[in-house]
């Protein structure tokens, strides 16, 4: 059997999704910008996809959705748009956001300080989330932007949008938040949150790759990212990808519909409580930042004495696809941040394993997907130093580092 | 870059089909207990390496044949990924039978050659093989526990580069002999930094005393001075001026050459040297030095150290000088 557990990584398309996109591939092919007929089939299902984006969010008509490649592109246009529109001119110097935003946020935080811009990463606490206060004391006068996730990858730990969106608005600050990991998973409302931007990715709810978007509320200044054309309204150029936008707005609408939340907060939420209860059961194991307020496909779980890739090894083995921040895993050898917030050198960095669900797992595939881990963790167990056989004599030193 | 790094392919893919298997059926993994050991007629020795808490951690268990030294039975535990698992298993397997002496020349790169598939084709990708370091350093802390001795002593040069196995000797000499100015440049020349990348500089995977990026500064700065050095000394002519020195002038001739040239490489060894005093046998120049600090004990201080300070002294003071350690 295989099981697919990765889905914080990507999600399969859906079937429907996928019927919706196939037109637009050879039958209603023109350019939306075009005059003539060719052009102007494609609009109908456009529109009906933006009627989708901005009802899955809950977005103002006077507000832009503006569709991008990926949720990377709207992250590194949010963070370089504030640069250009509030830092260069000399008016603002400063971005806040946390040690635990995807490297689309940090990388770009980081460009930005070789640019002498004064960059705040929050610090998280033990749970894994940030207290909204601290967004508050780390406000400046020359602040021209926050920007904090709306759920995080690794734990799936929902942050505390609504009590930061009002400490922005108060303080006249632009508030932007990577929602990638929060559509469809719970209901993400930008208007109820009081967020001027956030960042999505279609890929991450059943939609396509390379396809993404980000939502601007009326009256936020942030300047084209991408120069060459009048597409969407002149805030991004570059021919509209049809097909991907119609697919997306359509897996919007399958996945932030009533019915879906409540699906994905019942069903979802219940395989994967069922899967973490059976792997709770084995000794020495802890779900890392908590399990209150998650995303309910997400847990995070560390299985001491099991490095986090060989245990990926064994699950690859059997046909289950998991994911894991340990360093051990990466190309680089960099433990990913979020594991480094919970201490590099702590186990939890090197033992952490990650499940994450869609509404394509079954109850079977579950029940499957825990005899294996159960295998993988008595075998990897059984190699293991942390529970190797200490003679009388010996003491040992492996705890001690 | 170039077409090949586009597509960044899984590292698992770059396994070796002997990583593989070893990682799914260890032949090796077990331990030993006392009683197993005894009835071997032989003592037990258990080596920790690493910690949980850094990713990977180890276990060595040898027992060792009381009058021979060989290593009878030989099993690991070990807490990392695959490719850990199975240097472990293939360094275990490479112990058995062999004496602890010989066991202890086994390298890294030992292990990391007997997990290939074919023989130039590496069993992990560059990144991987820091994995069968500590493979090695495993079976250095066991020797050193059969033998007493602390594990660094079987290591007589400093490995900057673990993965490569190059040495700070190497290093300096090839960035100079070559005139190397980047990083690249080094890694290219010597491979060192080309595999874990922990060594190039602070912030990789592993902490390490020195880097090569500051290797590379403090040796440019080197062969800046010595070009500086060797200008002053073309117009001065030391030797003649040293047979007209007073013995004052001559000791701060010689302490600066020893300040400059000789000082810092000792000190990188943790010793230390001091004049004692210079005395005329002519046609020769005696000078007599104290070795202090790690320097006091070391066996090269009556060989090639001893050669090292001397021909230094020879070269930028005078021809005639010869050093005698008290």
């Amino acid at each position: 059997m295989e099981v697919y557990l990765d889905n914080n990584a990507t999600t399969k398309v859906d079937p429907k999704v996928l019927e919706e996109m196939l037109p637009f591939f050879c039958d209603i092919y023109g350019n939306p910008n075009s005059l003539h007929r060719f052009g102007a089939g494609t609009h109908p299902k456009m529109l009906e996809a933006l009627d989708y984006l901005y009802e899955g969010i809950g977005a103002a008509d006077e507000d832009d959705i503006v569709i991008t490649a990926n949720a990377t592109e709207a992250n590194n246009w949010v963070i370089k748009g504030a640069w250009t529109e509030y830092i260069l001119n000399g008016d603002k110097n400063h971005i806040i956001t946390s040690e635990v935003e995807h490297p689309a946020i940090t990388a770009t935080c980081k460009f930005l300080e070789t640019q002498g811009v004064d960059v705040t990463y929050l610090k998280v606490n033990e749970e894994g989330v940030l207290d909204a206060k601290s967004v508050k004391d780390a406000l400046r006068e020359d602040t021209a932007l926050v920007s904090i996730m709306w759920a995080n990858n690794e734990t799936g730990k929902l942050f505390p949008v609504k009590e930061i969106g009002l400490i922005c608005k108060t303080a006249g600050v632009p508030f932007h938040s990577d929602a990638t990991q929060a559509i469809g998973k719970v209901k993400v409302d930008v208007q109820a949150n009081d967020v001027d931007m956030i960042s999505f990715s279609a890929h991450k709810f059943h939609g396509p790759k390379g396809v993404g978007g980000l939502y601007i509320k009326k009256g936020v200044a942030l300047p084209p990212y991408m120069h060459g054309g009048e597409q969407m309204g002149g805030r991004r150029a570059g021919t509209v990808d049809v097909a991907s936008m119609v697919g997306m707005g359509k897996a919007m609408q399958m996945a932030t519909n009533t019915m879906a939340i409540a699906y994905e907060q019942n069903h979802v939420g219940m395989l994967r409580d069922k899967l973490e209860k059976a792997i709770l059961k084995l000794p020495d194991t802890v779900v890392i930042g908590g399990k209150e307020n998650r995303t309910p496909n997400t847990t995070l779980i560390s299985i001491r004495g099991v490095e986090g890739e060989s245990m990926l090894w064994d699950l690859n083995q059997n046909g289950i696809g998991a994911s894991t921040g340990s360093a051990c895993a990466s190309e680089d050898l960099e433990a990913n941040p979020v594991m480094n917030a919970f201490g590099s050198d702590s186990e939890l960095a090197h033992t952490g394993i990650r499940f994450s669900l869609s509404r394509f797992n079954t109850e079977e595939q579950i029940n499957y997907a825990i005899e294996q881990i159960r295998n993988a963790v008595i075998r990897l167990r059984g190699i293991s130093s942390s529970y190797a056989y200490t003679p009388r004599n010996h003491v040992s030193e492996l705890e001690a580092n | 870059m170039a077409k090949n790094d586009l597509v960044s392919g899984s590292i698992w893919d770059e396994y070796s089909n002997i990583v593989t298997d070893r990682m799914n059926n260890p032949q090796h993994q077990g331990e030993i207990k006392e009683e197993e050991a005894e009835a071997l007629n032989a003592e037990l020795i258990v080596a920790d390496f690493g910690a949980e808490s850094c990713g990977d951690a180890v276990r060595l268990y040898w027992a060792v044949e009381k009058n021979t030294d060989k290593i009878v039975a030989s099993k690991f535990k070990s807490f990392g990924c695959g490719t850990a698992i199975a240097s472990s298993d293939i360094m275990t397997e490479l112990c058995l039978g062999k004496t602890v002496d010989e066991a202890v020349k086994i390298t890294n790169i030992d292990v990391e050659k007997a997990m290939r598939d074919r023989p130039d084709v590496p069993a992990v990708p560059p990144q991987k093989m820091h994995c069968s370091v500590m493979a090695y350093d495993v079976i250095k802390k066991a020797a050193g526990q059969y033998k007493g001795v602390d594990m660094e002593s079987f290591e007589t040069e400093f490995i900057v580069c673990e993965c490569a196995r190059v040495t700070l000797d190497t290093l300096k000499e090839v960035i100079k002999i070559n005139k190397l100015s980047t990083l690249e440049q080094v890694t290219d020349y010597t491979k060192a930094g080309a595999f874990c990348k922990s060594c190039i500089k602070e912030g990789g995977h592993e902490i390490k005393d020195i880097y090569l990026m500051d290797i590379l500064d403090d040796t440019l700065k080197e062969m800046e001075q010595d070009k500086l050095k060797e200008a002053a000394d073309t117009t001065e002519s030391g030797a003649n001026d040293f047979a007209k020195m007073t013995i004052v002038q001559r000791i701060k001739a010689v302490d600066a050459v020893i300040e400059s040239d000789i000082r810092p490489m000792l000190i990188m060894d943790g010793g230390d040297m001091e004049v004692v005093d210079i005395k005329e046998n002519m046609p020769h120049y005696d000078l007599y030095i104290r070795y202090l600090g790690a320097c006091s004990t070391c066996s090269t201080g009556s060989t090639g150290t001893l050669y090292a300070i001397e021909s230094v002294l020879k070269q930028k003071v005078d021809e005639n000088m010869r050093v005698l350690p008290i």
